[in-house]
C-alpha cells in the first residue's frame, strides 16, 4: 500500500509501530480518514477528469502543458494561486477569450479545480490551496509558526528555516507537516534531549549525527558537538516539539498557499 | 675515518643498495603469489591471497600499540567520485588505480609516484553505478588492468608502458570491466558487467605473454548446454548475469570461483521465467580449461537484484572433527552461506539481517519465496544485506568478518521491457522505504558530510560470523551504512572503514574499539597492510585520498 503525493509513490509508515506490513496498511486506511477534511475526494477527482477531458483538454492537452507558459499538472499559471484564483479564471475567461469562460455546475468547477490540484492524476491527491496573503497572517498570527520558524532571515533557528520550503515540498507534504507533523517530521531533525557527564541538560534540534558524534542547535541557537561516550541520557524524539495544527481546513489551505509562494529568493 | 673503514662501509652502502635494487625487480611468478602467506610484506592480489581471506600475518601493530598510530602519508585522487580501488604491494611498490582507468606505481613509503598511465574508455562505455575500477593484478613483470569499455590491458611494472591491449568484451552492448584481474599460473582472468544491460555475462582468460584469448566461459549457458533449460525461448541471449568482483582460485581443486551477478531485466522476473542459471550464483571453473565443474545458486529467478557478486571466501577448517574445504558468503540476499567448496554442498545456511523475501531455505538451501505484495517493503532492500565490499576470515579466531546493512528496505515496482542493445534493461524501478514523505534515503555512495537520511533508513552493521554455525558471535554497528571491505591481522586486529570516514580498528576476537579516526570521506573499499624496510604500513582509501599509517617513529 502507498499513498501518491504530487505523483511519487510513498510508503507510509507507523514508526511508534515499527514496519510490519499490517501496520503500514492500517496507518494508510487510518491517514485517509484523518485527512477526510483538507483533501479533496477522489470522487470529485474523477469528477473532474470527465470534464476535463470534455472541456478542457482540446486546448491544454491531456498533460496539460500545450497552452504556454502553463503547466496545468505542475500547478504552473500565469496569474492564479489559489483555488478561488482558478474558480474565477474557469467562470470568467482570460487573455482577451483566448482561455474562454466556462458555464459549469458547482460540482463540476470544484471537481476540475481537483483533478489540477491532483496534478491530472486521477489516483493522485488534491490538497485545496488557499489564499497566500491570509496565510502570511496566519503564519505570523493565530498558526504561532513565526515562534520557532525563520523565513527570509526573520525568526528564531530553532526549528528549519522556511524560506525555501516552498520549492522542496509538494502541497500534501506541507499539509501533512500541519495536520499530523508527526508523521511529517525528516527523521533528522526530530528533538533531541540530552544530559552530559557534568550533568548540562541540553535540548534542541539534531543537525547530523555519525557512529562516535552528534551535532545539534541548542535551545539557546548555539551549535554544539559531543561525543557520544561523553553522555549521559541521549533521548531522540520520536514526535516533533509541535502538535498538529489548531488551525481550520480553509486556513491551513491558506498557510499552505503561503509556504509555496517561498522559494529562496529573498 | 681511514681509508679502510670508509671503503667497507662504502660496500656496505653498496651492498644494501644492490639488494634493495634486486628485490625492487624482482618478478612475481606464479609460486610467489601461491605462496603469498610467506611473504607478508606484500600484498600481492587484490584479496592478499587465492584464499582471499584478507589475513596478514603481520604482527609489528598489535592491541597495545594501535594508539602509537599517525599518518604517514596521502596520495589525493586527481578525479572525484568513489575510490574503490584496492592497492597491492610488492617489494615496496604499490600500484593502485584511478577512475576512469589510470593505474599509478609509487614508493610505498613515501607515496611519491614513480609513474602514471591513463587509458581513456571509448566514450560508448556504459556502467550503471559509477565510472569504478578496482585495481590491478601483477604476474611476472607485467601488471594488468581490466577497462570500463571492455578491454584488458597489460603494462610494464616497471614504466607502466602498455604491452599488449585486448578486446574483452563488446563495448556497444555495455559490456564492462570494473573488477581487479586473477592471475593464475600463466593467465589473467575477467569477468564482464553490465547485468543492468542485458549483456550474456561471462568470466574469460587470456595468456599473460600475449593478451590471447584461452577461454571464455559464459555465465549464461547456451542452447544443447546443461541450464539452458533455466531459461525460455530468448532470453538467456539478454539475461544479464555479469561478473564483476574478483574471485579466489584453490590450488588442490585446481579450480577458480567467480560470483555471478543479477538476471535482466532487474526487476521483471515474470518476463524470465525460469532459475535463470547461473545468475545469483557461485560457479566454479577448471583455471585451466574453463570449464564449469560445480555452481551453488543463491536466488533463483531473483527480482531484487541480488547479485551473488561477494568474494568467495575460501578456508580449511575443523567440521565436527574432520578437515574440510569451505567457502563462506554473505550474500546479497541476507543469507550467510557455507558451501564444500570440492562439490558446491550446501553445509549451512543462516540469515543474517532481516529477510521477508524468503521464509527460509529448503534442505538443499534453496529459498522458499514469500514475494511481498505490490508497494510493500522488501528486506533486505536494493543494496542488499551486503554487496561487494570485501569479507575477511581470520584462521586464528575462526571467524568471517563482514558489513552488513540492517533495518534497510526497498520497494520495487516492475514492468515489461524490451531489450535494446547498450541501453538499460532494468524492467521497473524501486524506491528505498523511507520514514516520512520527501525524506532522503541512501542511495550508491554517500556524497553529502550531513547525515540527513539518519539511522532510520538503514545502518550498518560488522558482523562477525561462526562458520561452523552459521551464527553472528558479535557485531559492531555503526550510525550510517558501511561499503568498507575488512582486513584482519595476526595480532588479532580487525580493520575497517565506512561511509561516515571513519577507519575503525577492533580487536577481532570481541568488537572491542580499539582506535578510531575521522578520515572525513566515505569508505568504500577494504584497507591492506604490508612492510617496507622493517616497517608495518596500514593503507585505506577515503573520500579521494589513500590515507597511510603506521607507528610512530
Amino acid at each position: 500500500m502507498s499513498i501518491r503525493l504530487n505523483g511519487i509513490r510513498y510508503p507510509k509508515i507507523s514508526l511508534l509501530a515499527g514496519m510490519a506490513g499490517l501496520t503500514i496498511t492500517f496507518s494508510i486506511f487510518g491517514r485517509a480518514q484523518e485527512l477526510g477534511d483538507h483533501q479533496y475526494t477522489s470522487e470529485a477527482i474523477q469528477a473532474g477528469l470527465r470534464v476535463y477531458s470534455r472541456e478542457c483538454a482540446l486546448c491544454h492537452g491531456p498533460q496539460g502543458d500545450l497552452v504556454s507558459g502553463i503547466n496545468l499538472a505542475r500547478g504552473e499559471f500565469r496569474s492564479a494561486q489559489s483555488d478561488d484564483d482558478l474558480r474565477s479564471v474557469i467562470s470568467e475567461g482570460r487573455a482577451q477569450g483566448q482561455m474562454p469562460a466556462f458555464d459549469l455546475r458547482e460540482t463540476e468547477l470544484s471537481g476540475v479545480i481537483a483533478y489540477i490540484r491532483a496534478g491530472l492524476d486521477p489516483d493522485g491527491v488534491a490538497i485545496p490551496i488557499g489564499d497566500a496573503g491570509r496565510g502570511l497572517a496566519l503564519f505570523q498570527g493565530k498558526g504561532e509558526c513565526a515562534s520557532c520558524h525563520r523565513v527570509n532571515g526573520t525568526g528564531p533557528r530553532i526549528a528549519p528555516d522556511l524560506s525555501a520550503i516552498g520549492v522542496q515540498r509538494s502541497p500534501a507534504s506541507l499539509q501533512l507537516n500541519l495536520i499530523d507533523p508527526a508523521a511529517a517530521i525528516l527523521p533528522i531533525n526530530r528533538p533531541v534531549r540530552i544530559v552530559t557527564r557534568n550533568e548540562e541538560t541540553i535540548t534542541g534540534r539534531r543537525l547530523n549525527e555519525d557512529t562516535y558524534t552528534v551535532q545539534l542547535i541548542d535551545s539557546n541557537e548555539q551549535l554544539r558537538s559531543l561525543i557520544k561516550s561523553d553522555l549521559v541520557t541521549y533521548e531522540i524524539s520520536e514526535a516533533p516539539s509541535k502538535g498538529p495544527t489548531h488551525l481550520t481546513p480553509a486556513e491551513v489551505a491558506d498557510v499552505i498557499a503561503y509556504l509555496l509562494t517561498l522559494d529562496g529568493d529573498v | 675515518m681511514d681509508i679502510a673503514k670508509s671503503a667497507i662501509k662504502n660496500c656496505l652502502v653498496l651492498l644494501l643498495v644492490s639488494q634493495t635494487f634486486c628485490q625492487a625487480n624482482a618478478q612475481v611468478p606464479f609460486d610467489r603469489i601461491l605462496n603469498a602467506v610467506d611473504e607478508p610484506q606484500n600484498w600481492l592480489t587484490y584479496n592478499g591471497s587465492y584464499m582471499s581471506q584478507r589475513f596478514s600475518l603481520l604482527d609489528q601493530i598489535n592491541q597495545e600499540n594501535i594508539r602509537d598510530l599517525e599518518l604517514k602519508w596521502v596520495l589525493q585522487n586527481q578525479v572525484f567520485g568513489a575510490w574503490q580501488s584496492n592497492p597491492i604491494v610488492v617489494d615496496g611498490i604499490m600500484y593502485v588505480t584511478e577512475r576512469p582507468n589510470s593505474v599509478m606505481a609509487l614508493d610505498a613509503i613515501t607515496g611519491r609516484v614513480f609513474w602514471k598511465y591513463v587509458h581513456t574508455p571509448d566514450e560508448r562505455a556504459r556502467v550503471c553505478c559509477g565510472a569504478n575500477n578496482r585495481g590491478v593484478a601483477i604476474l611476472g613483470d607485467k601488471v594488468f588492468m581490466g577497462t570500463l569499455d571492455a578491454r584488458l590491458l597489460a603494462l610494464d611494472r616497471i614504466n607502466g608502458e602498455v604491452l599488449w591491449n585486448t578486446e574483452v568484451g563488446d563495448v556497444a552492448r555495455a559490456n564492462s570491466v570494473t573488477m581487479a584481474p586473477l592471475a593464475v599460473k600463466d593467465k589473467v582472468i575477467v569477468g564482464v558487467g553490465g547485468g543492468e544491460f542485458g549483456i550474456r555475462g561471462y568470466v574469460a582468460a587470456y595468456h599473460a605473454d600475449t593478451g590471447e584469448q584461452a577461454w571464455k566461459t559464459f555465465t549464461i549457458p547456451g542452447p544443447g548446454e546443461p541450464g539452458h533449460e533455466s531459461w525460455q525461448d530468448d532470453d538467456w541471449m539478454h539475461g544479464g548475469a555479469p561478473v564483476w568482483i574478483t574471485g579466489s582460485f584453490d590450488v588442490e581443486q585446481n579450480q577458480v570461483y567467480w560470483g555471478v551477478g543479477n538476471p535482466g531485466p532487474d526487476w521483471n522476473n515474470e518476463q524470465r521465467p525460469g532459475d535463470n542459471l547461473y545468475s545469483d550464483s557461485v560457479i566454479a571453473l577448471n583455471v585451466d580449461t574453463g570449464e564449469l565443474e560445480w555452481y551453488f545458486q543463491f536466488t533463483p529467478n531473483d527480482p531484487y537484484d541480488y547479485d551473488a557478486v561477494q568474494v568467495p571466501v575460501l578456508a580449511d577448517l575443523n567440521w565436527n572433527g574432520m578437515p574440510k574445504r569451505v567457502m563462506m558468503w554473505a550474500n546479497r540476499n541476507g543469507y550467510f552461506y557455507v558451501l564444500d567448496r570440492t562439490s558446491g554442498e550446501c553445509l549451512v545456511a543462516k540469515p543474517y539481517v532481516q529477510v521477508n523475501w524468503s521464509s527460509g531455505l529448503d534442505e538443499n538451501c534453496r529459498p522458499i519465496i514469500t514475494p511481498q505484495p505490490d508497494g510493500m517493503p522488501t528486506y533486505p532492500g536494493n543494496q542488499g544485506g551486503t554487496n561487494w565490499y570485501p569479507p575477511s576470515f581470520s584462521p586464528r579466531t575462526g571467524l568471517f568478518y563482514f558489513s552488513a546493512w540492517e533495518d534497510y528496505a526497498t520497494i520495487y515496482r516492475s514492468e515489461e521491457q524490451e531489450y535494446e542493445p547498450g541501453r538499460a534493461f532494468l524492467g521497473g524501478g524501486f524506491s528505498v522505504l523511507a520514514p516520512a514523505p520527501d525524506a532522503p534515503t541512501i542511495g550508491i555512495g554517500r556524497t553529502n558530510p550531513v547525515n540527513n537520511w539518519t539511522d532510520e533508513v538503514g545502518h550498518a552493521s560488522l558482523k562477525a560470523m561462526d562458520p561452523n554455525t552459521g551464527e553472528e558471535v558479535w557485531e559492531f554497528e555503526q550510525y550510517d551504512v558501511s561499503d568498507s571491505g575488512m582486513l584482519t591481522t595476526a595480532t588479532d586486529l580487525l580493520i575497517t572503514g565506512g561511509r561516515e570516514g571513519y577507519f575503525h580498528v577492533l580487536n577481532a576476537h570481541n568488537g572491542e574499539l580499539l582506535f578510531h579516526k575521522n578520515l572525513g570521506g566515505q569508505i568504500v573499499m577494504a584497507p591492506i597492510t604490508y612492510m617496507v624496510d622493517g616497517v608495518q604500513y596500514v593503507s585505506i582509501i577515503s573520500g579521494n585520498s589513500l590515507f597511510t599509517f603506521a607507528l610512530k617513529g
